[in-house]
């Protein structure tokens, strides 16, 4: 159903005149609101130029704010593949046909999810080196907690995109003399990953956000550099968050902005044969699909 | 489990969660009220209205709830003079519970509106046709049809609230994740065991509190 | 069948692909110090990473692309004193909470980072020093009518989560209110918007925090200490010929006068005279 156009008719004048009020009295609301904050901040002396022309000198973004980014986008990119990586495993894992190999998969994939990322990480950097009398680096303390975690909320995105796949796409493969893992392979995981394809994306936004967590265990990414650092010198905290929160929105829109364009190009090449069992399907798939997806934090 | 034979670190644990506990339930229901609101601000008929749902949504769904705790702190209490306690922790854990809903609340709001998306058109094309206005609508016919549809997904949302909360301990609460951080400073020989129980109480309510959201979402899903 | 070999294929390629990429960054921060040649050997070699706060101004500070500090400069005596180029230092940073673990992991070969000795840390970690004294004290609004611990009592203040000026302040003041935050960049923040009485750490981090240009003529230090700090350099538990080594290089640079230099160049432009270094009390190596 598409929201915009079906749920309230056509404005007629009346209409339009209620919408024209409405519009300005909200408006009008959210100015005023907005004014306030920025004078509040005038008075505290937030705007004070002192606090934020360190950002208008070169240096301050070539030493603090891109370095810590570089390392926040390393960090991100390498656990991206790497939660791919594990999310695909532990999905055919948790639909393995044996026992001995769903259970531990469902098992792992299910405390992953439960635990908080904030204490992971921290147990990862610190616990893990008593386990094996092996430093740790932080770096790999940082993609290791983000890749548990993701890839297995995206094990189970796998899982129910899985699931999606109408049951006559798995017979056919069989018919034809197709094995259990090239079923997999070939005929079940590209779908489900075109189906699970804005669930994905959304984890993966995720994950980009999740790396500021890195900065607790000292991590030199983009808040522990960018605010820690340089408002250490500069004495502007605030600004500097400021700043941070503008330079993640604009990557995690970037993120999101890239996956519309690519599910909108995956769905116009939409097979015609499968059209008239997915209406069905996709409807009642959604909400298991959530158990999945939805842990998109 | 040496650890938690003493009475002190069994109060810090228990202090811990108990304040993790109120900030999900807390969150929880600021989160779905906001949410409820977005989404029906993003669809209404008022292009103000839909561009401030998708302002938010979009400003805070792609923040580090780090941050947004953070600005909680400095932005609304410091700078904004929102002081909602004298007592210190009481005070960071509302100033918490702010910063969670209005993280929270921009998922909650796509929830819904995806659930919105389930209802069939035909619904409120009859409900229109009847002379339904847009508020009678979205809140007799749709909302009830969308709100089965996004139990799963809301709960998955409440779980992640739920582990959210140690965030703010960023501010000083003293909430599970600090509570981990100060028995391993005081007793680094056992951070393995510290960090099995605190990982197991996680995991020991959030498993089961899935599969309970899983088991309600399919008992009350619509067939169509 | 194929299922499972298929899994245990990709299984066994992501693991080794991690073992590749761990090999590969150790080979980076050359953490293979480990060894019982300790620091004196590691030196030999013309390498040395030294762990450094990095948000703590006047004693550990990343400035632009180097770091800055008091215990900046005692790292580069002391890689002077082992025959370390200054080019040959890596500064690594440090927080509170990782320094014992980046010892004992070989992350770091030194830790000079307003770093406290005391029993409990002599237990995982060798301490030569110390080369300073310090002690809790509270920063505060210059016109503020607090003077000192005792008048705290319904006070806020602020400091970070789990150190031990937390702590004393939990123990010692329990009229006071505490506020934690994770570093003390935003404690000072809090005080500067009034949300807090007081910040309470080492003195010499204060007095770093008072001297800073933003902040200029709005806080002081009460300036008394409520506690003894003496600031060592730690280093691995079992070396203690790199320990002893040091100590001497410290008794060598309060004579020099490169040690009152480091002094001048950062914490004493805030107008402090430099300290003495008291060569008597460095007697912490095991």
């Amino acid at each position: 159903m598409s929201t915009d156009a079906v749920l309230y008719d056509h404005p007629g004048p009346r209409a339009k005149a209620r919408n024209l009020i409405l519009t300005i009295v909200f408006g009008i609301a959210l100015l005023g609101l907005l004014y306030w904050i920025y004078s509040r901040f005038d008075a505290k002396g937030q705007w004070a130029g002192n606090l934020w022309e360190p950002f208008t000198q070169a240096s301050t973004w070539t030493d603090y704010i891109l370095p810590g980014l570089l390392e926040t986008l390393k960090a991100a990119a390498v656990a991206m593949v790497l939660s791919l990586a594990f999310g695909i495993i532990f999905a055919v894992g948790r639909l393995s046909d044996h026992w001995w190999l769903r259970i531990p998969a469902g098992v792992i994939v299910e405390f992953f999810r439960a635990v908080p990322l904030l204490l992971l990480m921290f147990f990862i950097f610190f616990g893990v080196p008593f386990l094996t009398e092996q430093p740790m680096s932080i770096f790999w303390a940082v993609v290791i907690g983000l890749t548990l975690y993701n890839g297995s909320v995206l094990a189970e995105a796998f899982r129910a995109g899985v699931y999606s796949v109408p049951r006559g796409q798995s017979e056919a493969a069989y018919a034809v003399g197709m094995r259990k893992g090239q079923v997999m392979t070939h005929i079940l995981i590209p779908q489900a990953a075109r189906a699970m394809l804005p669930v994905i994306v959304s984890q993966l936004v995720v994950l980009v956000k999740d790396t500021a967590l890195g900065y607790i265990i000292s991590y030199g990414e983009l808040i522990q550099l960018g605010v820690n650092n340089l408002s250490a010198n500069f004495a502007n905290v605030v600004q500097a968050a400021i700043v941070a929160a503008i330079i993640y929105i604009i990557i995690n829109s970037a993120l999101t902005g890239f996956a519309g364009w690519l599910s909108r190009r995956t769905r116009r090449k939409g097979r015609a044969p499968r059209a008239a069992g997915a209406q069905i399907q996709q409807t009642t798939i959604e909400p298991g699909l959530g158990g999945g997806g939805g842990g998109a934090f | 489990m040496d650890v938690f034979s003493d009475p002190l670190n069994r109060d810090v644990y228990i202090t811990g969660f108990l304040w993790i506990l109120k900030m999900t339930l807390a969150g929880g229901v600021g989160a779905l009220l906001l949410g409820v609101v977005l989404a029906a601000m993003r669809v209404s008929p008022v292009p103000v209205l839909r561009g401030f749902g998708t302002a938010w949504v979009n400003i805070f769904r792609n923040t580090p709830l780090t941050l947004i705790i953070f600005f909680c702190y400095f932005g609304l209490f410091t700078t904004l003079g929102f002081s909602l306690a004298d007592d210190i922790d009481l005070n960071n854990f509302w100033l918490g519970v702010i910063g969670l809903s209005v993280y929270t609340a921009a998922f909650v709001c796509e929830a819904i509106r995806s659930g919105i998306n389930t209802v069939p058109a035909g619904q409120a094309e009859a409900a229109r046709a009847i002379g339904m206005t847009f508020f009678q609508t979205l809140s007799i016919v749709i909302l009830p049809q969308a709100g089965r549809a996004v139990i799963a997904p809301l709960g998955s949302i409440l779980i992640a609230l739920c582990k959210n909360s140690t965030i703010v301990g960023t501010i000083g609460l003293m909430e599970s994740s600090n509570a981990m951080k100060e028995l391993i400073n005081a007793n680094g020989d056992a951070v393995i065991p510290i960090f099995l129980v605190f990982a197991g109480t996680f995991a020991v309510v959030l498993i089961p509190t899935g599969y309970a959201f899983g088991w309600l979402a399919n008992r009350l899903a619509v067939k169509r | 069948m194929r299922i499972t070999r298929l899994a245990a294929t990709l299984g066994a390629l992501t693991m080794a692909l991690a073992v590749a990429a761990c090999g590969g960054d150790d080979e980076g921060s050359g953490s293979g110090s480990g060894g019982a040649t300790g620091v004196v050997g590691k030196a030999s070699g013309g390498k040395l990473v030294i762990g450094v706060k990095a948000d703590q101004p006047g004693l550990g500070l990343q400035s632009g692309t180097t770091y800055t500090g008091f215990d900046v400069e005692i790292g580069k005596i002391i890689a002077k004193g082992l025959g370390v180029p200054e080019s040959g230092i890596e500064w690594k940073t440090t927080v509170s909470a990782n320094r014992e673990p980046y010892i004992q992991q070989g992350q770091v070969d030194l830790v000079v980072a307003t770093y406290t000795i005391n029993d409990e840390r002599k237990k995982v970690v060798n301490f030569a020093g110390p080369y300073f004294i310090a002690g809790q004290d509270l920063l505060v609004p210059t016109a503020s009518t607090i003077t000192g611990p005792e008048s705290l009592a319904g006070k806020r203040v602020c400091s970070v989560s789990g150190s031990t000026p937390a702590k004393r302040i939990q123990t010692d003041h329990k009229d006071a209110k505490l506020q934690q935050f994770d570093t003390y960049s935003k404690c000072v923040t809090a005080l500067a918007g009034g949300n807090v009485d007081a910040v309470t750490t080492d003195d010499i981090i204060l007095a770093g925090y008072a001297a800073q240009d933003q902040y200029a003529g709005k806080f002081k230090v009460v300036g008394k200490p409520f506690s003894e700090e003496p600031y060592g350099i730690g280093l691995k538990k079992d070396d203690s010929a790199g320990c002893n080594k040091i100590n001497d290089i410290l008794k060598a640079a309060a004579t020099d006068g490169s040690y009152k230099k480091a002094w001048d160049d950062t914490l004493g432009k805030s107008g402090k005279a430099a300290p003495e270094l008291d060569a008597s009390k460095l007697t912490n190596c095991s």
